[in-house]
């Protein structure tokens, strides 16, 4: 049985109070193998650190007890500390302690003592932990291929770590392959991702696994196995050259998902034309063959022989040492919304279907059709904040990026419909990022009409759609009878994203956002070590927000793997 | 099946075409309303201060009553049913307010009566079908706007009574009488309520909206469950013709009436003569009389 040093921090907790480590050295003085050390600065400090090293070297101890109020934010000092002194972290264990209240001191104090003993028995019995029996993998899985999965990977690429970039869609861009242009510069952003993308698919160290979602990880950090899952694309990818003949010829014409039901797809189809990998896939649920039986036309016209109805999911099981999470967001869907029709309402779009509108690779070739008669419209207006900021019948939060892409969106649609008229209904304006405060200003010198205040209704009549809105700066109800009215539908985490994390053992908020460890300081770990988050699927951010978090995350990982570089290092049963 | 009944004021007065058609259909479906002793009048609106206690008074009394002679309560005015029902709600949900109530009214009642709006028995206890396996005439796909205003539905939670957005239990009914449901965008707004005593050109321009945007969408008639709503759509006209040139005016015709019609009840029973626009015209026309 190894010597047990228990350290106690006796730092400042929340509300005053903190718990008085001398009463708890007291209640620990006498037991076999145990000394107890208070450090009157908080631990985590350089002195602190430096005094625990005294402590535990001078008294020959090699296993670790430390009871602290924060166990979250110093146990990995204390732990990386650990290993630095040649000792094994798996030897250690951090507690935490609530405060010892005046009022109730007895009770409290005796519930402190009991936690603390409990982890020194605890610590007593633990064998060291086995050193892995393989190398530390230093490759990663990225999930998402989106602009943050897709800027990480390129950093863990560049880095000289193999990645593999795992998408549920066809080709990887995500979201902001949807978008027509960014604010704000107004860069195209197909013209902005498309570079990035391509050096995605061409970089060497990454693998891109598309049309895919993982099935199940286990393990940990350095070892995690995972299991893929490789939907059935009807196409061998190996033998299509993406030459697109199928999706020209194909005769189901459907509403695209990725078009946002504004513009028609096909059964077998790409996400555009510069996807990557540019390899179309069959949806069977709308495909003739698979419906009806009969059809086959896309076989006919492959002049590769490519298309194969019996092809099966297929699964892949790879070994990974970290992961990175970056599964993005889906849009609030504006048929669960009933003061605004429940979508039913004509020419009342969100605010990716107004980005693909909008788009030069859109259904309408980027100019301004409104979908129900593709007129183009003369009154728009913008509705902010639909489902977000709404405690009682929505989302609670904010939504980040809506107040921006809702000015470009009126700023674009004021530049290419030039006596076209924009209503914008807000409940504030946020604009805190660089560049766009002005951007803002900018919009309504070129004459966007802010209204501050909610809208309350909307319907069809005839061929507009009547908005009954107030401005709340005049005091007076607003009525438009609009052409086109355009949602900002809150940001929620997308499809599938909880499960995803159930299957990572890692947290989700009661949104369905996957939790951080801690918001401000560990905003990229997951609380899992070798598993990180980025982008949206931590909560709503903006594209500059969100490949920050892709190049964090990236960093994390290259620090982990970085830390296994030194193979002595690695032996955690020294 | 016997449901409590409870008619309000104004069916014994200016709605008394609501009422009787109301009651002579329920024999004809087979239903009876057995009219609550002692009732009083509802209060009228649900109060909007939360610590307006006095005010429950007497929907509470109305309850308690309701308890001792059966369980469940039928009302055919929109706004008693809302009152009566968010009263109950109340009651059954806050046992604070529970107590303060039964404390000042002295009786003892704990929300466990079920409130139920005429309409919802014609759905959920008649069935829409048993009606059109009942009907004697036929009223030929006859264009009507079915007007909802605000009483049955909101707040939601309280009246669990249909989609606030996008009801529909009214346009089930007029298909299941042959009729030919209307849409129309006004039809869950604000009928102008009490605006029509303090500030009649309130209320005539809320009744004037709702009213043109039914005839703009078809319709021949429009048809509501509330006496208030009939008085400010109905009676409004007159006013509306005065301020708008060329308004054509449009019958207003209460549920019960047109149910009563399918029915095949005696026309006189309906009591027709006494809808300020009279439908009679139309009726004729449509050779339903």
């Amino acid at each position: 049985m190894g010597k047990v040093g228990v350290v106690l921090c006796p730092c400042e907790l929340e509300g005053g109070s903190s718990f008085d480590p001398e009463v708890l050295v007291e209640g620990l003085k006498g037991r076999k193998d145990v000394l107890p050390l208070i450090h009157h600065q908080p631990v985590c400090s350089e002195s602190g650190v430096e005094a625990i090293r005294a402590f535990m070297e001078g008294n020959g101890l090699d296993r670790g007890v430390m009871a602290c109020s924060k166990p979250e934010l110093f146990g990995p000092t204390f732990k990386k500390a650990l290993r630095q002194w040649g000792l094994n972290p798996s030897l250690s264990e951090v507690l935490g302690i609530r405060p010892i209240a005046e009022g109730k001191r007895t009770d409290d104090l005796q519930e402190a003592l009991h936690v603390i003993e409990e982890g020194i028995g605890e610590i007593q019995r633990r064998k060291p932990a086995k050193g892995p029996k393989t190398p530390f993998i230093k490759r990663a899985m990225v999930i998402g291929g989106g602009i943050t999965g897709i800027t990480a990977s390129i950093d863990l690429g560049n880095g000289g770590y193999e990645v593999l970039l795992v998408d549920r869609l066809p080709s990887i861009g995500g979201r902001m392959l949807q978008l027509s242009e960014t604010f704000p510069t107004l860069d195209c952003a197909q013209c902005t991702l498309t570079p990035k993308t391509v050096e995605t698919g061409q970089n060497p160290h990454i693998r891109l696994i598309t049309y895919a979602e993982v099935e199940s990880v286990s393990g940990g950090a350095g070892d995690f196995a995972v299991r893929i899952r490789r939907k059935a694309a009807y196409v061998d990818w190996e033998k299509c050259t993406g030459c697109g003949l199928c999706q020209e010829k194909c005769p189901s014409k459907v509403p695209s998902e990725f078009e946002r039901g504004i513009g028609p797809g096909k059964a077998i189809y790409t996400l555009s034309p510069q996807a990557v990998p540019n390899k179309p896939v069959i949806n069977p649920e709308v495909c003739r063959y698979f419906t009806e039986g009969k059809c086959r036309v896309c076989e006919k016209v492959c002049p590769t022989d490519a298309i194969d109805y019996a092809q099966e999911d297929t699964f892949i099981e790879e070994r990974v040492g970290a992961i990175i999470v970056a599964t993005g967001f889906d849009l609030y869907r504006k048929e669960e919304i009933g003061e605004y029709g429940y979508g039913d309402v004509p020419d009342v779009i969100d605010g990716l279907a107004f980005e693909r509108l909008n788009s030069a690779s859109g259904p309408t070739a980027g100019e301004i059709r409104r979908p129900s008669d593709g007129r183009v419209p003369k009154e728009v207006v913008f509705i902010q904040c639909v489902a977000s900021r709404d405690p009682e019948r929505y989302m609670p939060y904010c939504s980040r990026a809506c107040c921006m892409y809702t000015a470009k969106h009126a700023r674009l649609y004021k530049h290419k419909v030039h006596d076209g008229r924009a209503y914008i209904f807000y409940m504030d304006i946020r604009s805190m990022g660089k560049g766009y405060e002005e951007f803002i200003q900018q919009g309504m010198e070129e004459g966007i009409l802010y209204l501050k205040g909610r809208v309350s209704r909307l319907f069809r009549d005839n061929d507009h759609v009547v908005v009954w809105g107030v401005d709340t700066l005049t005091g007076k109800k607003v009525e438009i009878a609009a052409d086109m009215v355009v949602l900002a539908t809150a940001m929620i985490p997308s499809r599938g994203a909880k499960e995803l994390a159930e299957k990572l053992h890692i947290g989700t908020d009661e949104y369905g956002f996957l939790t951080e460890a801690q918001w401000k300081l560990y905003p990229v770990e997951s609380g899992v070590e070798g598993i990180y988050l980025a982008g949206c699927a931590q909560g709503p951010k903006d594209i500059a927000d969100t490949v920050a978090q892709g190049n964090a995350a990236a960093s994390k990982v290259q620090v982990l793997f970085a830390q296994h570089r030194n193979s002595s290092l690695l032996r955690s049963d020294s | 099946m016997e449901f409590l009944y409870f008619p309000g004021c104004t069916l014994y007065t200016k709605a008394q075409n609501l009422d009787e058609a109301g009651r002579a259909c329920a024999k004809a479906l087979g239903f009876e309303l057995k009219e609550l002793s002692n009732w009083t009048c509802c209060g009228a609106t649900f109060p909007l201060a939360k610590d307006n206690i006095m005010a429950l008074a007497p929907p509470a009394r109305i309850l308690a009553r309701a308890k001792e002679e059966g369980s469940a309560l039928t009302t055919l005015c929109s706004v008693c049913f809302n009152v009566i029902k968010r009263t109950n709600e109340l009651i059954k949900g806050d046992e604070e307010k529970r107590e303060k109530i039964n404390t000042f009214i002295e009786m003892d009642y704990q929300g466990d009566v079920q409130v139920i709006h005429y309409l919802e028995i014609l759905k959920r206890e008649v069935g829409f079908d048993t009606i059109k396996g009942a009907l004697k005439r036929d009223l030929q796909e006859m264009r009507v706007a079915p007007f909802y205003g605000c009483m049955l539905l909101r707040p939601s939670e309280e009246m669990e009574f249909d989609d606030k957005e996008a009801p529909t239990i009214f346009e089930e009914f007029l298909g299941a009488i042959n009729c030919e449901p209307v849409d129309f965008p006004y039809k869950i707004e604000c009928c102008g309520a009490f605006q029509s005593v303090g500030a009649p050109e309130v209320a005539t321009e809320c009744a004037y909206a709702i009213l043109n945007s039914a005839i703009r969408n078809g319709a021949e008639a429009v048809t509501t469950t509330c006496p208030l709503c009939q008085f400010n759509i109905d009676n409004m006209q007159r006013e509306i013709r005065q301020k708008y040139n060329g308004f054509p005016g449009i019958p207003i015709i209460y549920f019960t009436q047109l149910l009563g019609l399918a029915l095949g009840l005696p026309v006189e029973k309906l009591e027709f003569h006494r809808n300020d626009v009279d439908p009679r015209p139309l009726l004729e026309k449509r050779g339903l009389l």
